[in-house]
């Protein structure tokens, strides 16, 4: 029975030792290590939630690229058939402005040209009347005294007046 | 490789002590060797020959007396009574005048530094020497990865928080942190130191044991909540008039988990120390080196069993530490589920 009987001694010490290790430890062993253990989780935590903030601003990031390009080319887009339409209207208008001229100028000429006519044909009736009565007046001077003579006159004024 | 040389040593030791033993004394008497093995005592014998005698103090009614112990041994390593008190089955008397011994002599306490004690203060040297230097080097670099030593211990810590602590006790575990670490080392230490050459049986002696299982009872009714007294003095889902039995019954429950405790690590070291003893001792008690080879290999496996097992008893006696801190610290209302 002595192995199952305890002894005052050995629990004295024991108890004496057991709970002056555990203080010793527990302040000069425990404390700095658990801290150190857990100071250290805490900063692998917070690399790691750090560094998937990170991926996810990246990929925040390359989505407003992509947006940015996508705007971007949008707008070139625009832009360049804005243009064409400004070219396309500028060539027409003139083009328009062109024949608009045109023919102003065919229907000035013509105008001119009427005018010239109207004032030829004036000037010819004109000159045929002076001319019919040049004539006649040289008819009548001639006194009609010979009817022979006066158509042979006739005649001659008549070759005379080949319109020129 | 060390450490299977170690066992051989040991072994070697073991073999030689025993047969001087058997050659001195005659007929070879495997009990009381065992016993003698396994119980403590007031010199520390490494080897046959080669021992150390420990101081006896004792405290005999309010005054000091402390000696050496080999004053109780004669040049003929024979006992003899000295200052007044005598050595006898491993325990001090106080002599009469006459010289008889007094068995029932009141007031006489012996508080010597017995082999087992003397065990004790070299594992607890060890422990605050390995622990400190491994404290040091986490305030050296923080933040850092273990090295060394450092990384040895740091899983077994990081075990012992997240698998014990964490587990069984949850959101307050970090207060029963130190006494977890310090008794779940100090159990394997001393389980290793006891499975030595010529090393004393700590944690197979009902005192440490005992010892430990009381601090743990003592923490455990201190943290004690609501809840935990409440399924004491009340216990949920049990009619009020079997109150007068259920009372005293979980009362009851509160000594024989500690109790189970003490028991349970004292009996695990103390039955594979017998074994290993037992396994030896097959040699002498047939009397033919025949037995040898098949009675170390035995031991042999028993030795590894028992490196297994050291680690195993301070592993459940920590876990169970906390699992009972655990149910004193629990917060619910759900009676449900829980016994």
């Amino acid at each position: 029975m002595d192995l199952v009987t305890p002894s005052i001694g050995l629990i004295f010490w024991q108890a004496v030792t057991f709970l002056i290790v555990l203080f010793l430890l527990a302040k000069f062993a425990w404390k700095p290590i658990m801290k150190a253990l857990n100071d250290r989780e805490a900063s692998i935590e917070n690399a790691l939630s750090a560094a998937e903030k990170a991926k996810l601003e990246m990929q925040a990031l390359k989505a407003d690229n992509e947006k940015l390009l996508a705007e971007a080319r949008l707008e070139r887009d625009r832009i360049l058939k804005e243009a064409t339409e400004a070219g396309n209207n500028i060539v027409e208008t003139a083009r328009q402005k062109a024949e608009e001229e045109g023919s102003r100028m065919i229907t000035n000429a013509r105008e001119v040209i009427e005018n010239e006519k109207r004032a030829a044909i004036t000037e010819v009736k004109n000159m045929a009347a002076v001319l019919s009565l040049d004539i006649a007046e040289r008819i009548l001077k001639r006194e009609l005294s010979d009817p022979k003579t006066q158509e042979a006159l006739a005649q001659d004024y008549v070759r005379e007046v080949t319109l020129s | 490789m060390k450490r299977l040389l170690v066992l051989l040593f040991s072994f070697l030791t073991l073999t030689s002590a025993f047969a001087e033993e058997a050659a001195e004394g005659g007929k070879f008497e495997p009990g009381p060797m065992i016993l003698h093995h396994i119980a403590d005592d007031y010199l520390w014998e490494f080897a046959h020959g080669v021992e150390l005698y420990l101081p006896v103090i004792l405290w005999d009614n309010g005054e000091l007396v402390t000696f050496s112990s080999s004053n109780f041994y004669n040049e003929d390593h024979e006992r003899v009574p000295y200052k007044g008190y005598a050595m006898l089955h491993g325990h001090i008397f106080k002599v009469g005048a006459d010289g008889e011994v007094l068995e029932d002599y009141p007031g006489l306490y012996n508080l010597s530094i017995t082999k087992n004690i003397a065990s004790m203060f070299i594992s607890v040297a060890l422990l605050l020497v390995i622990f400190f230097v491994i404290a040091a080097r986490y305030k050296k670099n923080p933040g850092k990865a273990p090295s060394g030593i450092q990384s040895f211990f740091e899983p077994i810590i990081i075990f012992i928080r997240d698998d014990i602590a964490k587990a069984n006790i949850g959101p307050k575990y970090e207060r029963y942190m130190p006494f977890l670490l310090t008794v779940f080392f100090f159990i394997w230490f001393n389980n290793l130191l006891g499975l030595m050459p010529g090393g004393a049986n700590l944690t197979g002696n009902i005192s440490v044991t005992a010892v430990l299982a009381v601090i743990v009872l003592v923490v455990t009714v201190f943290s004690g909540n609501k809840t935990y007294w409440g399924h004491i003095f009340a216990t949920p889902g049990v009619p009020r008039w079997l109150a007068p039995i259920m009372i005293p019954v979980e009362l009851l429950g509160i000594i024989t988990k500690p109790f189970a405790l003490m028991v349970r690590l004292f009996a695990n070291i103390t039955a594979g120390h017998i074994i290993i003893l037992s396994l030896f001792s097959l040699i002498f008690i047939f009397e033919s080196l025949a037995v040898a080879p098949l009675s170390v290999a035995f031991a042999i496996f028993m030795n590894f069993l028992e490196l297994f097992v050291a680690l195993l008893q301070a592993y459940i006696f920590t876990l169970l530490s906390a699992m009972y801190f655990g149910g004193a610290v629990e917060e619910h209302d759900h009676a449900e589920g829980h016994h």
